[in-house]
């Protein structure tokens, strides 16, 4: 959790400098279920990435990497267009490798 | 009882100006960056002068002509959030059109300086003086001054930039003056060199201007873990203003010989009774409580010039003494108190004085020597004074 500034901590009219700027982690707005990906059945299609309307789906190097859980809203879209079933929602409250990624080499660290 | 002319020092510098145009001096001397508004009676002489002024060359103001007194304060809050000296003027529909923009502005603390001319809100549609549209802004977050006369609307307008511009206040500042008794009413004015208005008001430098090379986000979203504190900011904008009023009116008075006090005493010694007023009604009563004064009657006046802030403490120190007080507002609050009322009664919380609110005046209806009189012979006895009398209406 963010510590909250005071009246007398903030720009004048509460502008946000860019310099000062701490990144809105909308994720935190997730109710329920989060996404996570099985890496061996991912083919690349890259059709998450497409649809994910809050940029949430991160790639490396041309190919599926996992999911950005500081904006991912758990809408479930990736879910819905993924054509092999590699990405599924699961309970909030689950442990997870790093950007959700199972099988993967982050799994095997 | 015959009116005297006015008590203004004369000056190799007067000239006969209507209030307006007296506004629209001041406007040119400051030369604001821009200038968008939209006409409305009895607004439109102010900015018919201004426009005139700036077609002849005299200042170098953008003047921005809009669809509506919305886009008018939408386009003033673009201006000055670029870091430009910004003012407008209006009325009455006008000022209500613009009120949503109007607490934006103040929230995003833009100074911008507002030259209105008070008329009555519709409906009925009336065009002629009363204090309701500067009373609908009263929870803007504006800094308000109501002005007796031409000179005063001048004056103050000088003063506005400095105010708004201030680093500890940085809001709009809306100076009014009545609608037709001032602003098409031509009285001697005297007005301050061109130079020595420029020196006095200075350069102006908003803390984050848009094109000034900082990535900024003016005027965020402010969900409730923010909205609170953003309006504490407000609050305290709103304090140093009375601070700063009051430094200015100091400055204004070693350049002008002229000083202007939140709230002005007239023959407040030893009064026993005192009415308290805004406006260009304010010059009629002072010279009724001369009248009365000459027969032997304690009686005084106390005029609030800033509305916002409420110059509460000043009032309290200035009345100490005084039995009773009638409270002459020129605007309603429907199922309410009367707004100045609303304010003296709560400034004045605690005190032993009798209190009456007396309403007049609205939609332009005069207001005489002989009414006012009238309301000091009511001050002489408590019986029925707290119910609220409307002055000059036909039952």
């Amino acid at each position: 959790m963010r510590e909250l500034k005071s009246s007398h901590q903030l720009p004048i009219g509460g502008a946000v400098l860019a310099r000062s700027a701490e990144p809105p982690h909308t994720g935190g707005w997730r109710v329920g279920e989060k996404p996570r990906i099985q890496l061996d059945s991912c083919v690349n299609c890259m059709l998450c990435w497409i649809y994910c309307p809050d940029n949430a789906i991160k790639i490396k190097d041309e190919a599926l990497w996992g999911f950005d859980y500081d904006y991912c809203k758990g809408c479930g879209i990736c879910q819905e267009v993924c054509p092999t079933g590699a990405i599924k929602m699961i309970a909030e409250d689950l442990a997870l490798p790093p950007f959700g990624r199972i099988g993967g080499e982050a799994d095997a660290a | 009882m015959p009116l005297k002319a006015p008590k203004i020092a004369p000056s190799a510098r007067m000239r006969l100006l209507t209030g307006a145009e007296a506004a629209a001096h001041a406007m040119r001397q400051i030369n604001p960056d821009v200038v968008s508004v939209y006409p409305i009676t009895p607004q439109t002489p102010i900015i018919q002068t201004f426009a005139k002024f700036v077609a002849d060359g005299e200042t170098d103001t953008e003047i921005i002509n809009v669809e509506s007194e919305h886009s008018a304060m939408s386009a003033a809050v673009g201006a000055a959030q670029a870091g430009a000296r910004t003012m407008t003027a209006t009325a009455s529909q006008g000022l209500a059109l613009m009120i949503e923009i109007v607490y934006i502005a103040a929230s995003m603390r833009l100074p911008i300086v507002m030259a209105v001319g008070n008329r009555a809100l519709s409906g009925p549609i009336n065009i002629h003086c009363d204090h309701a549209d500067s009373m609908l802004a009263r929870d803007s977050g504006m800094v308000q001054i109501l002005t007796e006369n031409a000179q005063e609307a001048y004056d103050l307008m000088v003063m506005a930039p400095r105010l708004a511009e201030h680093p500890e206040v940085m809001l709009p500042v809306l100076v009014s003056q009545d609608g037709f008794t001032i602003t098409h009413s031509a009285e001697p004015v005297s007005l301050l060199p061109d130079e020595e208005v420029r020196r006095f008001v200075g350069d102006y430098r908003i803390p984050y201007p848009l094109l000034a090379g900082e990535v900024v986000t003016q005027g965020p979203f402010a969900m409730p873990d923010y909205y609170f504190e953003i309006k504490a900011q407000q609050v305290r904008a709103m304090r140093a203003a009375a601070q700063v009023f009051d430094e200015l009116s100091e400055a204004y008075q070693a350049c002008s010989g002229r000083r202007y006090q939140a709230v002005e005493g007239y023959r407040l010694d030893d009064a026993d009774r005192a009415l308290i007023l805004m406006g260009s009604s304010a010059g009629t009563a002072k010279e009724v409580v001369d009248e009365l004064r000459a027969k032997g009657e304690k009686v005084g006046l106390a005029q609030v010039r800033l509305f916002r802030p409420f110059p509460a403490a000043a009032l309290r120190e200035m009345l100490t003494g005084v039995g009773a007080v009638a409270v002459l507002d020129r605007a309603l609050s429907f199922g309410g108190t009367a707004p100045l009322f609303a304010e003296v009664a709560a400034g004045l919380f605690g005190q032993t004085v009798s209190l009456s609110s007396q309403v007049y005046g609205l939609g332009g209806r005069e207001l005489f020597p002989e009414q006012i009189a009238a309301v000091f012979h009511d001050l002489e006895s408590t019986e029925g004074l707290e119910q609220p009398r409307f002055i000059g209406l036909r039952g």
